[in-house]
């Protein structure tokens, strides 16, 4: 059993100014096994995996390292070890070829040999059954083959540990069971894999033991077949599932036709097609369809994010024009865009500057919001969605992901919307602040507000919207509400709907 | 265990909260300060003398280090904005500045006699002719998006010998009482005329950020421009705006400079200036990729590198190599401020604190 042992970590402390990011943490991960890390954002994983990694160095405890104690103070360090890390966001340099990511910066001498690499390249490539060749740019590669190169690199590095760190939010279904086949190729080989994720389908569909942090203690260590999946969710979350079961049994009332508060007739922009849509007063409707379907290329047209090149619009049924941001802002539309590191958080600003900063476009430019004002303002956000900052003037960038979200979503809230447009509001963030936000959004609709809510997971919209746009191809191909809300009806309509045009 | 994280917290503060970004170019000047007085205990001394027109003005090495900065400081302010918001430099203010000036001197030279209207004249032509190729820059910038640098090497190239053509190619000396008092003292007030204006330029730029939300909307623009634009922030205009603030800036530091010397030479006017202030604005603390800005910064970084060039003057270093020494100086203040030192610095204060911590909690538990 012993010898088994690849990576064990023991009495794992870390510490950072005012907080403690993990206690006393235990994690044993065992040769050929796929072993899920599980905990809430700010749970401890990614501090974990950074201290494995060698980009945190530990303030107490130890780290062994197949029975011997490894000291990890760099990323060489972790390579030294046997430890490799593929991660969310790809590293590699997209504008090289296959064989030269695979290659770069491991060449012992200066000179080149790009023959011998491309060929060294072609048996990896061949052997882990990934689909690309050596000399192809890897940035004309699927996403999920250069996360599939990236693990090729590591795996080629004679790595023992591989730190998968949600390696599957980019990618489709079809690419992750590809990328799931590559996994369990490399447990039948004895490489232990660590994989984070928020997907707790996949967890189950691959690994073989699950680990459950929280607020940075260890919750427990799991075989995944004695741990239902309520279970797991139930110890992430640290609260029993009644509330959870509560919303999910809600069942989805049609709701009562209001005033209409939006209406679009043949809206197109620079990247999405002509669509129809509208939407009534205190409706959550969302729009769903795989990734590349129109669906957030729709609603950034809704809030002239891109270039609207026509089409008509009216806002309680008066025609308006909305080209720009702000000329939807200015008509009660609010849009938490897709890419929150990108289109969302300005990192280096406060919370306070980040809460304030869409109403203070919308003052305009003469009527700054006062110091007094703002931090008022940003109190009774923090308070309202309980987001978790050390202060208020705590830079946005160094709060975890799901209180990123939440500072944007009181940037929003704060400049009181008709109509809110939440495009993945729940990405790569916690069951908890999910949860959270999902009971956001129906107390909002009961206020009077139109919600449009986007989410990868068709669950969760099932939940939240009374109406769903399903988009295929770049055009709406269905609409379902009622009793047709379900997930096979959802299913059938994304797969073989008929376009609303031809129909 | 709850107390020791507060302390920890106070000393860290003081460390890298309290000063933030000024800590660097604070602990510059005083290093400057205690070096000047080791040297020279006499070399602060400020007293009162009576100048060519009779009348009674401050006197003494820190009165003309602040006094000779006033052009940097202000070209620094204006150079902190666009660095802010376009994450890159203007490299035309120097010539930029020669073209105001000649303005500023056309003007004065038209009218027979030069009173008082004739110089506001003057300068708001200046202003309005600096402004205009401030927004020549930031059209390039904000429309054309070519990097900072690029696009005002045009102006650098091609600004000295469009101030050659305003006056013929001459150098007009103008003179006069009002433009003297300008370019040094008014009298009855002992405290030379350009380090009021860098007063009044710091007050006008402190109510402007006080009065419009031009600070954070510059700083969103320069952090994100993406995430700034889909929270209908117009980014372009915020990037014109800071060149147009830039080129008021440009004037007023000519105008200055014409009012000191009492002529307009459009090849030597503030000479090789750009790059003082694209130093200033870094020695201060600000990132020179954009975002965070703090203008006091600026200022202070203005007055570092003028106090540096004064104190190496009245140590008899050669004018042919003070240069030279003022690259050492400015290299170890550029690397002191630099990332890397700063994590290891915090790193090393970490430590620090947490050994003490340790040695507080075993003396604790053997009382």
């Amino acid at each position: 059993m012993q010898e088994d042992c690849l990576l064990k970590l023991r009495g794992i402390e870390k510490r950072f100014p005012g907080v403690r990011a993990l206690h006393n943490v235990d994690f044993t991960l065992r040769k050929g096994e796929i072993h899920a890390l599980m905990g809430e954002n700010g749970a401890g994983k990614s501090t974990l995996i950074k201290l494995l990694t060698g980009v945190y160095s530990k303030d107490d405890g130890t780290i062994y390292v197949e029975g011997k104690e490894a000291h990890i103070h760099s990323p060489q360090d972790a390579q030294n070890n046997g430890i490799s890390t593929v991660y969310q966001e790809i590293t590699l340099c997209p504008n090289l070829t296959v064989a030269e990511n695979i290659f770069i910066g491991r060449e012992s001498n200066m000179v080149v040999k790009r023959k011998d690499y491309e060929k060294r390249t072609a048996e990896i490539l061949s052997n882990l059954q990934i689909p690309a060749r050596p000399r192809q740019q890897l940035g004309n590669c699927s996403l999920a083959v250069q996360q599939m190169v990236a693990i090729a690199r590591a795996v080629d590095m004679q790595c023992k540990v591989l730190i998968l760190d949600e390696p599957t939010s980019s990618l489709d279904d079809k690419e992750v069971n590809m990328l799931f086949k590559l996994m369990r190729d490399l447990k039948a080989r004895g490489v232990g894999i660590i994989f984070v994720t928020h997907f707790l389908e996949q967890v189950y569909e691959v690994c073989d033991r699950i680990t459950v942090l929280r607020n940075g203690e260890l919750v427990g260590e799991y075989l995944t077949e004695d741990l239902p999946q309520v279970q797991l969710v139930s110890k992430m979350i640290g609260k029993e599932l009644d509330e959870l079961n509560n919303l999910s049994e809600k069942d989805n009332v049609v709701i009562e036709k209001g005033e209409v508060f939006y209406e679009a007739k043949g809206l197109s922009s620079s990247s999405a097609l002509p669509f129809d849509f509208t939407i009534h007063k205190g409706e959550v409707n969302g729009f769903t369809g795989l990734l590349g379907s129109g669906r957030s290329e729709s609603v950034r047209a809704i809030f002239g994010a891109d270039k609207v090149n026509g089409g008509t619009v009216k806002i309680k049924g008066k025609q308006v024009q909305i080209d720009r941001p702000i000329q939807a802002m200015k008509n009660g539309i609010g849009y938490l865009s897709e890419d929150r590191k990108g289109d969302g958080i300005i990192a280096e600003l406060s919370v306070r500057e980040n809460i304030i900063l869409a109403l203070q476009v919308m003052n305009g430019f003469f009527k700054p919001i006062s110091r007094s004002e703002s931090e008022a303002f940003a109190d009774e956000y923090i308070k309202a969605l309980s987001i978790k900052t050390a202060s208020r003037e705590t830079p946005v960038g160094s709060l975890s992901g799901g209180n990123q979200q939440k500072v944007i979503l009181a940037r929003w809230l704060l400049t009181h919307p008709d109509y809110l447009i939440l495009d993945e509001p729940t990405r790569g963030i916690d069951v908890g602040t999910k949860l959270e936000i999902q009971k956001l959004v129906l107390k909002l609709a009961e206020d009077g507000v139109s919600v449009t809510f986007i989410s990868s997971e068709i669950e969760e919209m099932l939940r939240t919207c009374s109406r769903l746009i399903v988009m295929r191809d770049r055009h709406i191909v269905g609409e379902l509400k009622g009793s047709e809300l379900n997930q096979a009806q959802v299913m059938r309509t994304i797969a073989g709907g008929e376009t609303k045009n031809e129909g | 265990m709850k107390d020791n994280t507060k302390k920890s917290f106070d000393i860290k503060s003081i460390f890298r909260g309290g000063l933030g970004q000024l800590t660097i170019p604070i602990i510059a000047i005083a290093l400057l300060v205690i070096f000047n007085l080791i040297r020279d205990p006499s070399f602060f001394s400020i007293g009162f003398s009576s100048n060519n027109e009779g009348n009674t003005v401050l006197e003494g090495n820190l009165i003309s280090i602040i006094n000779s900065a006033s052009e940097l400081a202000v070209l620094a302010i204006g150079m902190t904005l666009v660095t802010a918001a376009c994450g890159g430099q203007d490299i035309s203010v120097g010539a930029a500045a020669a073209i105001a000036g000649s303005a500023f001197v056309k003007v004065l030279k038209s009218g027979s006699e030069i009173g008082a209207g004739t110089v506001i004249a003057a300068f708001i032509l200046a202003c309005v002719v600096a402004m205009i190729f401030g927004a020549f820059n930031g059209t390039l910038v904000a429309v054309f998006k070519i990097q900072p640098m690029i696009a005002t090497l045009i102006l650098y190239t091609c600004g000295r010998s469009i101030a050659y053509w305003i006056n013929g190619g001459a150098t007009p000396t103008v003179s006069s009482p009002i433009i003297t008092a300008i370019g040094s003292f008014i009298p009855g007030i002992p405290v030379p005329t350009p380090v009021i204006i860098v007063i009044v330029m710091i007050v006008l730029f402190k109510l402007l950020f006080r009065f419009t939300s031009l600070e954070l909307l510059t700083q969103s623009v320069g952090i994100n421009g993406s995430a700034a634009r889909l929270n209908g922030i117009n980014t372009t205009f915020i990037k014109l705006l800071s060149f147009i603030f830039l080129g008021i800036c440009v004037a007023v530091a000519g105008c200055i400079g014409v009012s000191r010397l009492g002529l307009i030479n459009h090849e030597t006017l503030l000479l090789d200036i750009e790059m003082d202030a694209i130093l200033a604005v870094a020695i201060g603390g600000n990132n020179l990729g954009g975002g965070r800005f703090k203008i006091s910064g600026s200022i202070l970084g203005a007055y570092i590198i003028q106090m540096l060039t004064i104190t190496l003057y009245a140590m008899k270093v050669p004018s042919t190599d003070v240069k030279a020494y003022k690259a050492i100086v400015i290299v170890i203040l550029v690397v002191i401020g630099s990332p890397v030192v700063k994590q290891k610095f915090n790193r090393f204060m970490t430590q620090l604190q947490m050994k003490k911590n340790q040695t507080a909690v075993k003396e604790g538990g053997k009382a």
